[in-house]
C-alpha cells in the first residue's frame, strides 16, 4: 500500500499495546449499518503507471502559441522561482501558528506584505486571499463594514464579468448590491458624465478596474476625487504586473484609493487551467482591522532579537468565531512564497521591463492587426497590455482557424460583452512574445480573412504541416 | 536580515527581465513616479536569502509535525512533479476545451471518485479551501430552502466543539448561529438540540469525527431531529481521513459535505495554502452546486456553468478555483484506489489509538480515553499545570527543542490545556515511539525544572515572541530608514 509504512511485526506489537485484535476492532463504535461496502474505483497504480497516465494527459493539452489574457497572463516564471518556493520546507508547512518553527514562512510573508505595500502605494498588505475576484469580494464587505449604512458598491462596467458574478454569489447572501457604471462604446474607459446619475446617493464604495478588462486605462484619478467626494471609499482592482510602470492605487487622486486587491498570477504563478493562483489586498491603515485574512508582524524575541508571528488575530474566524471578518483561513500561503521570490528576482527594473515589453509587444501585435484589411481597433483609449479587435466574419471562426495553425488568437467577447455584436477579440501580448510569434499570428489571421472573404473556407483550412507547435 | 537589507540601487538579474521597452502613449498621468520597494539584488542573494529562510520552517518533509485536525501526512513527490509539467502549468484557463481535454479528464475523474468516497449524489471541485467549501455548502442550504419559498429559516446550528469556520461561514451566508453543547463522552447532547430546532432552523453543522476525536455515535438520530425540523445538515470534512472508505458521509444522511483535499488527499499546505474543498450533495442539493464543473458527453469533456446549471449558486472564483492541487489529489487517489483509501483510513486510526495508549500507559490525561480515538485525541495537561505551573503552550513549545513539531494547542477550546494530537498514516512505529518518549521527558523537566520548560524553545531561530508588542505596535510592512 502507497505510503503506509508498518511492518506486520509493528501492525502486531501496536495492536497489542491498545489492547485490540485487529485494526477493524479499531472502528467498533461506528454503527455497523453505516458502514461502507468495497468502493466502486479503479485500481490503484503504482508510480510508473500513474507518471505514463499523466504524461499522456499533459500531451493531450499540447502546446500552443497563446494570446489570450482577460484576467490570467503568461509571463516567464525565472527557473529559481518554482526551485526554492517547491522546496519540502516550504511545500509540506503549515499555516505558522507556531512562529518559532516557522520563521521562514514567516519573514517569506512578511517581505511580500512590504512589496505589496509598496507596490501598491498603501500602508498595509495582508498575506493573501484565495484569487483576485474573491479578493474583490472581500474587498467590498471591508467597505460595506466600515461604510456602517449602505450595503449598495458602485463598480464600472468595465470590471471583469466574471469577477462582478463571484463578488455576487459571495456578498449576496448578505444583503450586498452591486451597481454598474456603463463605459464609453468609443474609448472603452468610463465617462465622468455616467458617474452624475449616481450622485448624492448612498454608496459604501466605487470600484474602478485599471485597467479594466478590456485592457483600456481609466481615469483613475478623477473616479477616485469623484467618489471619495460623494463618501464613497475606493476600490482599486488592479493588475500588479503593470505597478511596475502604472501609478499606485495608493497616489490615486488627491487622497489615493483605500483598498487595492487584485489576482496575483502574473507574479510567478503559471497559468495552470485557472489555479492555484492569489488575491492580493493592501489598504490603508485606518482600515486594517476590518481587513480579512492572516496579517503578519515583526516583532522581537525574549533576547530581543528581529522575529516574524502572525498578529491582529482578533479579526480572525479561530477567535472571533461568528464576528470574525471573514470565514477565510487557508490562504495561498505557496504562490505568495512564489510571488515574493519573483519579485525579488526582478526587482522594480525588472517589473517595469517585464510590464513596458507586455505594452509594447501588445501595441506591435495590434499594428500588424489591424493593418489587415477588416480588422479593427475597437476602442480609442490608451491600454496597457491587453486590446479589443473587431473582425468581420464572426469571432469564433476566426479563434477556431487559428487554432488549427496552433495559435489561441484571444478570447472571444462574444459570451461576456454581447452587446459587441459577435466580432470583438480580446488580445494580449506579454514579453513572452518574440517579433516572429506577433508576425505569425498576424500572417494567419490576414490569410483567414482573406480566404473567408472568397467563401467560407475557414473550416477548411488544414494544419501548417512545418508549424513547431 | 531582511531581502530589502541586501539591496543596492544599481543591482539586479538583468537575464531575468525582457529588453526595456518604450510606454507609448500611457498617459503620463496614469504613469508611476516612484520606483516601489522592491529589492535589488542578485540572483544568487535572492536564492540564497530564501533558501535560507526555507530552513527555518518545520515541515513534513523535516519532521514528525501531529496538528491535530490538520492531517499533516507524507505529500507525495509524484503527486507534485505529475501536476508541474509543462503542458498542464502552460494551459491558459480560458483556452478552448477542446485543448484541455487532459486536464478536464483529471477533474472529471475526480469528481467522480470524490462521489463514490463520500456516497454524495454529485461533486463540484471548484472551492479554493475549505472555509469556502463551507460558504458553498451553506450557500447551497439557503439557495434551497430559498428555492421552495421558505425565507423564515435563518438559522444555522453548530456544535460548541466547532472549527471556528463554521460560525463565521454561517454569518457570511447572512445567517444567525445557534450554539449547542456537548454531552461528557464528546457527543452532541441530543437534547440541547432537539430544543434548538424549529422552524427557524435552515440547517445543522456536524463535523464527524468530531473535534473531540471521536465518532459521533448518535448521528443517525441528529439527523433524524434535523430534517424532522425541516433543517439540513452540512458535513465538515475536516476529519475525513479517519473514516475514508469506511463509513461514507452521504450513508450517513448528510444533505452537504465539503472535503479537504489538503488534508485527506495529501496535497501540500504550502505555508497555508493554497487548499482545496471541493463540496458534495445529496440529490435536493444538486441543482445548486456551485460552478463551474465539468460534464462529460461521449469521450469529450466539457466545462459545465451557469448555462448548464441555471440554479446554482454561483461562481466562487475566476476559473475553476485550485486546478494544479486538484490534479495533485488526483493522482494520489489513482496511486490508492479503493483498498488504499480504506488502508488510510485503518492505519491513521492505529497509529492515533496507539499512541494514545501508549501516552495513557505513561500517565498522561487522555481526555476521552473511555472512547475509541478515531484518527486523532485529546491530551489534557491541566494536571500538569497545577502541579508545576508549566502550561500546554509551553511543553509545545518545548517539544519543538526535542525536534518534534507541537500538537494543536488550545483546540477544541472545551479542554482546558490541550494537546489535539494527530499523527496521520504516515508515520513509522519508531517516530510515534520517539514522540512518546519527548512528552515523557519534557513532563520529567517540568517536575524539576519548569523554568526550563516555560523558558522554551531554546534550538529554534528565534526564542519565543512577544505578541503583545506585535499587536500593539503593529510593524507590517518593512520601510526604508
Amino acid at each position: 500500500m502507497p505510503y503506509i509504512p508498518h511492518t506486520e511485526d509493528d501492525l502486531q506489537a501496536m495492536l497489542a499495546a491498545i489492547g485490540a485484535g485487529s485494526v477493524e476492532d479499531l472502528f467498533d463504535e461506528i454503527p455497523a449499518a453505516l458502514r461502507a461496502g468495497s468502493l466502486d474505483l479503479p485500481p490503484a497504480l503504482n508510480e510508473m503507471e500513474v507518471s505514463r497516465l499523466m504524461e499522456e494527459r499533459a500531451a493531450q493539452d499540447g502546446r500552443w502559441l497563446n494570446f489570450i489574457g482577460a484576467g490570467a497572463y503568461e509571463h516567464h516564471i525565472p527557473a529559481a522561482v518554482w526551485q526554492i518556493a517547491g522546496r519540502g520546507e516550504y511545500y509540506t508547512a503549515y499555516t505558522p501558528y507556531q512562529a518559532e518553527a516557522s520563521q521562514g514562512t514567516l519573514q517569506t510573508l512578511y517581505e511580500y506584505q512590504s512589496m505589496m505595500a509598496s507596490l501598491t502605494g498603501l500602508d498595509v498588505s495582508n498575506a493573501s486571499l484565495y484569487d483576485g475576484a474573491s479578493a474583490l469580494a472581500e474587498a467590498v464587505l471591508m467597505a460595506v463594514r466600515a461604510h456602517k449604512t449602505s450595503r449598495r458598491v458602485l463598480a464600472v462596467a468595465g470590471l471583469h464579468p466574471v469577477w462582478q458574478q463571484v463578488v455576487k454569489s459571495i456578498v449576496g447572501n448578505q444583503g450586498i448590491e452591486l451597481v454598474t457604471v456603463p463605459y464609453c462604446t468609443e474609448g472603452g474607459h468610463t465617462m465622468a458624465d455616467s458617474l452624475s446619475a449616481h450622485e448624492g446617493q448612498d454608496y459604501a464604495a466605487l470600484i474602478v478596474a485599471q485597467p479594466n478588462v478590456f485592457g483600456v486605462l481609466e481615469e483613475a484619478d478623477a473616479l477616485t476625487d469623484w467618489a471619495q467626494g460623494q463618501g464613497m471609499r475606493v476600490i482599486a482592482v488592479v493588475n500588479p504586473t503593470s505597478l511596475g510602470i502604472l501609478k499606485a492605487p495608493g497616489e490615486w487622486g488627491a487622497k489615493g484609493a483605500d483598498i487595492a486587491v487584485g489576482e496575483g498570477q502574473p507574479l510567478g504563478a503559471p497559468l495552470s487551467s485557472g489555479g492555484p493562483y492569489f488575491g492580493f489586498m493592501a489598504c490603508k491603515q485606518e482600515l486594517v482591522r476590518q481587513m480579512p485574512g492572516r496579517i503578519v508582524g515583526r516583532t522581537v524575541d525574549l533576547e530581543g532579537r528581529e522575529g516574524f508571528t502572525l498578529t491582529l488575530q482578533a479579526r480572525e474566524q479561530h477567535i472571533r468565531r461568528s464576528k470574525a471578518t471573514s470565514n477565510i483561513c487557508t490562504n495561498q500561503g505557496l504562490m505568495v512564497t512564489a510571488a515574493t521570490i519573483y519579485m525579488s528576482l526582478l526587482g522594480p527594473d525588472g517589473l517595469a521591463k517585464v510590464a513596458a515589453a507586455s505594452h509594447a509587444n501588445t501595441r506591435r501585435l495590434v499594428e500588424k492587426l489591424t493593418a489587415i484589411p477588416g480588422v479593427e481597433r475597437l476602442f480609442s483609449e490608451p491600454f496597457f497590455h491587453e486590446a479589443v479587435i473587431t473582425v468581420e466574419p464572426p469571432a469564433g471562426e476566426v479563434l477556431r482557424a487559428l487554432k488549427a495553425q496552433g495559435i489561441l488568437g484571444g478570447l472571444d467577447l462574444g459570451e461576456w460583452c454581447p452587446e459587441l455584436g459577435g466580432h470583438a477579440i480580446l488580445v494580449c501580448a506579454t514579453e513572452t512574445k518574440s517579433e516572429a510569434d506577433l508576425d505569425r499570428y498576424a500572417e494567419h489571421l490576414e490569410r483567414i480573412i482573406a480566404k473567408r472573404s472568397q467563401g467560407p473556407a475557414c473550416t477548411k483550412l488544414k494544419p501548417n504541416e512545418n508549424s513547431k507547435w | 536580515m531582511l531581502i530589502f537589507e541586501l539591496s543596492r540601487s544599481g543591482r539586479g538579474s538583468p537575464a531575468l527581465a525582457p529588453s526595456a521597452a518604450d510606454l507609448g502613449d500611457i498617459p503620463a498621468e496614469c504613469r508611476r513616479m516612484s520606483k516601489p520597494l522592491l529589492p535589488e539584488v542578485s540572483e544568487l542573494d535572492a536564492v540564497r536569502h530564501y533558501t535560507r529562510l526555507s530552513q527555518k520552517n518545520f515541515s513534513i518533509d523535516t519532521q514528525f509535525y501531529p496538528l491535530g485536525s490538520c492531517t499533516m501526512k507524507y505529500n507525495p513527490k509524484a503527486a507534485h512533479a505529475l501536476a508541474m509539467q509543462r503542458e498542464f502549468l502552460a494551459r491558459h484557463p480560458l483556452a478552448p476545451e477542446d485543448s484541455g481535454q487532459g486536464v478536464l479528464a483529471c477533474l472529471y475523474e475526480l469528481q467522480e471518485i470524490l462521489r463514490e468516497v463520500t456516497g454524495m449524489a454529485g461533486v463540484s471541485l471548484t472551492p479554493m479551501a475549505g472555509a469556502q467549501g463551507e460558504f458553498a455548502g451553506v450557500a447551497m442550504i439557503r439557495a434551497y430552502h430559498e428555492s421552495r419559498g421558505d425565507a423564515a429559516r435563518r438559522e444555522i446550528i453548530v456544535p460548541d466543539a466547532a472549527h471556528g469556520t463554521n460560525p463565521a461561514t454561517a454569518t457570511m451566508c447572512g445567517y444567525a448561529v445557534k450554539e449547542i453543547p456537548t454531552d461528557a463522552d464528546g457527543n452532541v447532547d441530543l437534547e440541547a438540540l432537539k430544543a434548538a430546532v424549529g422552524p427557524q432552523t435552515a440547517g445543522l453543522m456536524l463535523t464527524n469525527p468530531s473535534t473531540l476525536g471521536v465518532f459521533e455515535q448518535q448521528i443517525r438520530a441528529i439527523q433524524q431531529i434535523v430534517h424532522e425540523a425541516g433543517g439540513l445538515t452540512y458535513y465538515d470534512g475536516a476529519n475525513l481521513n479517519a473514516i475514508l472508505g469506511k463509513v461514507r458521509p452521504g450513508d450517513m444522511g448528510f444533505d452537504v459535505i465539503h472535503v479537504n483535499l489538503h488534508k485527506t488527499f495529501a496535497t501540500p499546505h504550502g505555508g497555508g495554502g493554497p487548499g482545496s474543498g471541493p463540496v458534495g450533495v445529496s440529490e435536493r442539493l444538486l441543482p445548486f452546486l456551485p460552478v463551474p464543473m465539468v460534464g462529460r458527453d461521449g469521450n469529450s469533456y466539457r466545462w459545465l456553468t451557469e448555462k448548464d446549471r441555471p440554479q446554482s449558486i454561483g461562481r466562487l472564483s475566476a476559473h475553476m478555483g485550485n486546478t494544479g492541487v486538484l490534479l495533485r489529489a488526483y493522482v494520489y487517489a489513482r496511486m490508492l484506489g479503493g483498498e488504499g483509501m480504506k488502508r488510510v483510513a485503518d492505519m491513521a486510526t492505529l497509529n492515533a489509538n496507539y499512541l494514545m495508549a501508549q501516552l495513557k500507559a505513561a500517565g498522561f490525561d487522555v481526555t476521552f480515553g473511555r472512547r475509541r480515538a478515531s484518527h486523532e485525541f485529546i491530551v489534557s495537561l491541566k494536571g500538569l499545570k497545577e502541579k508545576t505551573g508549566v502550561s500546554a503552550m509551553d511543553v509545545a513549545k518545548r517539544l519543538l527543542d526535542k525536534g518534534f513539531h507541537a500538537p494543536t494547542t488550545y483546540f477544541p477550546l472545551l479542554v482546558p490545556e490541550c494537546l489535539l494530537i494527530e499523527p496521520t498514516e504516515t508515520e513509522t512505529k519508531q517516530t510515534l515511539d520517539g514522540f512518546v518518549a519527548a512528552l515523557t521527558e519534557i513532563r520529567d523537566e517540568a517536575e524539576r525544572d519548569a523554568a526550563l520548560v516555560k523558558g522554551a524553545p531554546y534550538t529554534t531561530p528565534v526564542r519565543r515572541l512577544d505578541d503583545v508588542k506585535a499587536a500593539r505596535e503593529p510593524d507590517l510592512a518593512w520601510k526604508a530608514a
